[in-house]
């Protein structure tokens, strides 16, 4: 066993990454298929007219700032993590986490900010499209934080340190990708309004 | 690095472990061997086809023998056979929805890609296993729960989903227009839900085991066909599927939660619904990104099992690799700007039918070069007709002759007249159909022996071959006239009508072929189940081919290669090379090995191939001589 293992070791892959990585990054791009798919539907349906127009919920400016803010503490942990500082790893990840959540109950009220406009879920497909939308981030956003919480409890087991980092980058790079996809979401939704 | 170290800890795991640690559920169920996971998805996809093609035959019999007392059905069919003994009308429209979906979803991309893209990757490429079999496992489960839920549909009371394997809306997504709009396409929609699931996460490790498990040497140039064609399907799939998660998604909303994403002012019965503002226009548009790109998913896979077939049975180097490579790559891009050929006459701008016309008309292109380029790979070659020889070249026939009638489809005037006409049941039939699943056999004829250890009975593939392309061009190629003469596809009768009268023999012949070619399959399942048991056994390379599969142990374990995995040398289509002592190179036979049929630059790289081989096994000893 020893020997073949160390036989493989020398053979060179002409490009080779991370295979769970890769596939994160193969699972973003399906992500992104799918919103883009819903944000061109809204910009085909725009077009047809008969669209209801109102002010989108004023909370979007803030929850985007808490996305971007959970993003700066969860690579402040991740840095940390390279340089095997474990404490500020744990308090990085963890205010990460709690914004997240924070982000989550912010979309909430945005929620309850539109139905105040007389804006619901069911009527016109102006107001359906930003219920799909953040629903759907929503959801991924849910798995995110799952992901990180996931994170911070082997970070508390020690199980995340500057020789094991694998776990620990797939959830950056999700995270960075979740808030730049809610970023995206609300810049089409400022433009094409 | 990373990958190679992780890669060989699993392996050295299973050679401990599957000697005495495999049960029967771990491996005949819950398995996370690819090579069982093919085999999962072989069977259950034929399982599919033969629902699929009996539910055809119903209601062929139904448009050939309109008149026919169909009450001996009734055992199977109960209150869907009329009380005068007729084919419920209803569920006709479900039968043709449950065949398309069936045929394109379950058959052919998840029997097709499913088998051969999970049981060929790793063994051709170099591979122990995929890149994660867990995820591969789940694959397959989510196909069988999206299996067993369309399943169950077939036997509810309101009928499968019956609006077309397209399920437009407002047809789709109104309870009160048709029953199979009820709780069948509730079904439905779930049961596509998982089978996207399940098709993203084998894309997902198809891709990325192609670009990380490669084994030394096995470079992208040197790439059978076959992983080229999977490779690209998979790209298709992830970047398409999700588009229609997204449509079925909204369909969903507008289904149970009164949304109008696809709904706008529809009266049923005198009265208004409440939906305004929806666009069905739209579903269409976010359909097709999907849908015509799923044609590629279907039929790109059947062709690079053809041109493995072609090469190796024709003895000859496949003529033009890159240009088989390019025109691959050329048709992904293109499959995904071509949609909305697929609704010249749903209103849309003509301005932008005639930019998506031309962009239609270029896919003809790379597709001639595939075609050229099998026709001359067997032009002079040294044929050998192995069933699954005969059914690579029966999928070149259907391709020119189902590609022709594309061109004519692609012109936004001529689909005007022939738009969901026969005309376009005949060319899809042929061009992705027939052709997709004479791949599928193919492949299923070629790889037997890998899969099996043993052979499958030549003579009943060539009576099996015969009967099933001549019946294919039976049941199609009537369909051409009955299409230009304007007959629209899925009504229910061929009566009603004065200028349609005419083609009931025309009908009742295409239903008698369709029945007979339906028969045939029945020769290749003896054939298959027997063969699996009782076939002669196989040899090592029965072909005599050039890929890495066939230097695996006659049953490979899990692990696939007992020692260590093979390193590739040259690209896969080295045979009748002049001078060399056999009619094929395998990939693992170094250039240094064949000093009489290098051709001059060959040459050249035989020195960097012995220095390199000189460096590897000075490490190889420095590391035995500091463990010991």
């Amino acid at each position: 066993m020893e020997k073949e293992l160390k036989y493989v070791d020398l053979v060179e892959q002409p490009i080779s990454m991370h295979p769970k990585k890769f596939a994160l990054w193969l699972f973003m791009v399906t992500v992104v298929m799918i919103f883009a798919a819903l944000t061109s539907a809204y910009i085909v349906r725009q077009a047809e007219g008969n669209w209801l127009e109102y002010d989108l919920p004023e909370i979007f400016w803030v929850t985007s700032g808490i996305v971007l803010l959970s993003s700066v503490f969860l690579h402040w942990a991740y840095i940390s993590a390279k340089k095997d500082n474990l404490l500020q790893l744990r308090i990085g990840m963890s205010i990460a986490v709690l914004l997240g959540i924070a982000f989550l109950v912010g979309q909430w009220y945005s929620w309850v900010a539109l139905v105040d406009r007389q804006v619901f879920f069911v009527g016109n497909p102006s107001g359906s499209f930003l219920y799909v939308f953040t629903g759907l981030h929503g959801l991924h956003l849910i798995s995110g934080v799952i992901f990180l919480i996931i994170v911070l409890i082997s970070s508390f087991r020690y199980k995340v340190h500057s020789q094991s980092m694998d776990t620990m980058e797939m959830a950056t790079t999700y995270w960075h990708f979740l808030g730049g996809l809610w970023i995206y979401l609300f810049m089409f939704l400022l433009l094409n309004h | 690095m990373a990958t190679a170290s992780v890669a060989t800890h699993d392996t050295a795991h299973d050679h401990h472990d599957h000697e005495h640690h495999d049960n029967f559920v771990t491996k005949y169920i819950f398995t996370t061997d690819h090579k069982m996971i093919g085999k999962q998805f072989l069977i259950t996809g034929i399982f599919w086809a033969l629902i699929g093609g009996l539910l055809s035959i119903l209601f062929r019999l139904q448009l050939g023998f309109p008149d026919m007392n169909l009450e001996w059905l009734r055992p199977l069919l109960g209150g869907w056979i009329t009380e005068t003994g007729q084919l419920d009308q209803t569920f006709y429209l479900a039968l043709v929805t449950m065949h398309g979906t069936i045929m394109v979803f379950f058959v052919l991309t998840a029997g097709l890609s499913g088998t051969f893209s999970n049981f060929l990757i790793p063994l051709q490429i170099g591979a122990r296993d995929m890149a994660s079999g867990f995820m591969n496992m789940l694959s397959y489960w989510f196909f069988f729960i999206s299996s067993v839920i369309m399943f169950i549909s077939l036997f509810i009371k309101t009928g499968p989903a019956g609006g077309g394997w397209v399920v437009y809306p407002p047809l789709s997504a109104l309870e009160q227009a048709i029953p199979g709009s009820g709780l069948g396409m509730t079904l439905w929609l779930i049961a596509m839900t998982f089978f996207i699931a399940s098709s993203l996460l084998g894309g997902i490790n198809y891709i990325t085991t192609v670009i990380n498990l490669r084994t030394k040497g096995m470079s992208f140039s040197r790439l059978p066909l076959t992983i080229w064609a999977f490779f690209l399907t998979a790209v298709i799939g992830l970047l398409s599927f999700p588009v229609l998660f997204a449509a079925a998604l909204l369909l969903v909303f507008d289904r149970s939660f009164g949304t109008s994403f696809y709904l706008s002012d529809i009266y049923i019965g005198g009265e208004a619904l409440p939906n305004t503002g929806g666009s069905p226009v739209l579903y269409q548009h976010l359909f097709w990104f999907l849908g015509h790109p799923e044609v590629y998913i279907v039929l790109l896979p059947a062709l690079g099992i053809t041109s493995e077939v072609i090469a190796t049975n024709s003895r000859k180097p496949i003529f033009g690799y890159k240009a088989m490579i390019i025109s691959m790559l050329g048709i992904t891009i293109l499959s995904f700007i071509v949609w909305a050929h697929h609704m010249f006459v749903s209103g849309m701008n003509p301005f932008l039918g005639s930019i998506f016309m031309f962009l239609t008309l270029i896919i003809a292109i790379p597709s001639a070069v595939k075609v050229f380029n099998y026709l001359t790979t067997l032009w002079r070659g040294n044929l050998i007709f192995t069933p699954a020889m005969l059914f690579s070249i029966g999928l070149v026939s259907f391709f020119i002759s189902g590609g022709l009638t594309g061109i004519f489809l692609g012109n936004s005037a001529i689909d005007i007249q022939l738009h969901d006409t026969y005309f376009v049941v005949a060319h899809f039939h042929l061009v992705m159909g027939s052709a997709s699943f004479f791949g599928m056999v193919a492949g299923i004829y070629h790889w037997f022996p890998k899969m099996f250890g043993r052979m499958m009975d030549a003579r009943l593939g060539y009576v099996h071959f015969w009967l099933t392309f001549v019946g294919v061009y039976m049941v199609f190629f009537p369909m051409h006239y009955i299409g230009i003469a304007g007959f629209p596809r899925r009504y229910y009768s061929w009566t009603g009508f004065e200028f349609s009268n005419m083609y009931t023999d025309l009908n009742m012949f295409v239903s008698v072929a369709a029945i007979i070619t339906f028969a045939a399959q029945f020769i290749f399942l003896f054939n298959f189940f027997y063969s699996m048991y009782r076939g002669r056994k196989a040899s090592q390379n029965p072909w005599r081919s050039n890929t890495l599969e066939w230097t695996t142990p006659i049953h490979p374990g899990h692990g696939n290669w007992p020692g260590e995995i093979p390193t590739v040398y040259r690209w896969p289509y080295d045979y009748s090379k002049p001078g060399a002592k056999e009619d094929f190179i395998p990939q693992t036979v170094p250039l240094s090995a064949t000093p009489e049929s290098n051709l001059p630059h060959e040459q050249e790289l035989v020195k960097l191939e012995l220095e390199i081989m000189k460096e590897e096994s000075e490490a190889l000893v420095a590391n035995e001589a500091k463990e010991s």
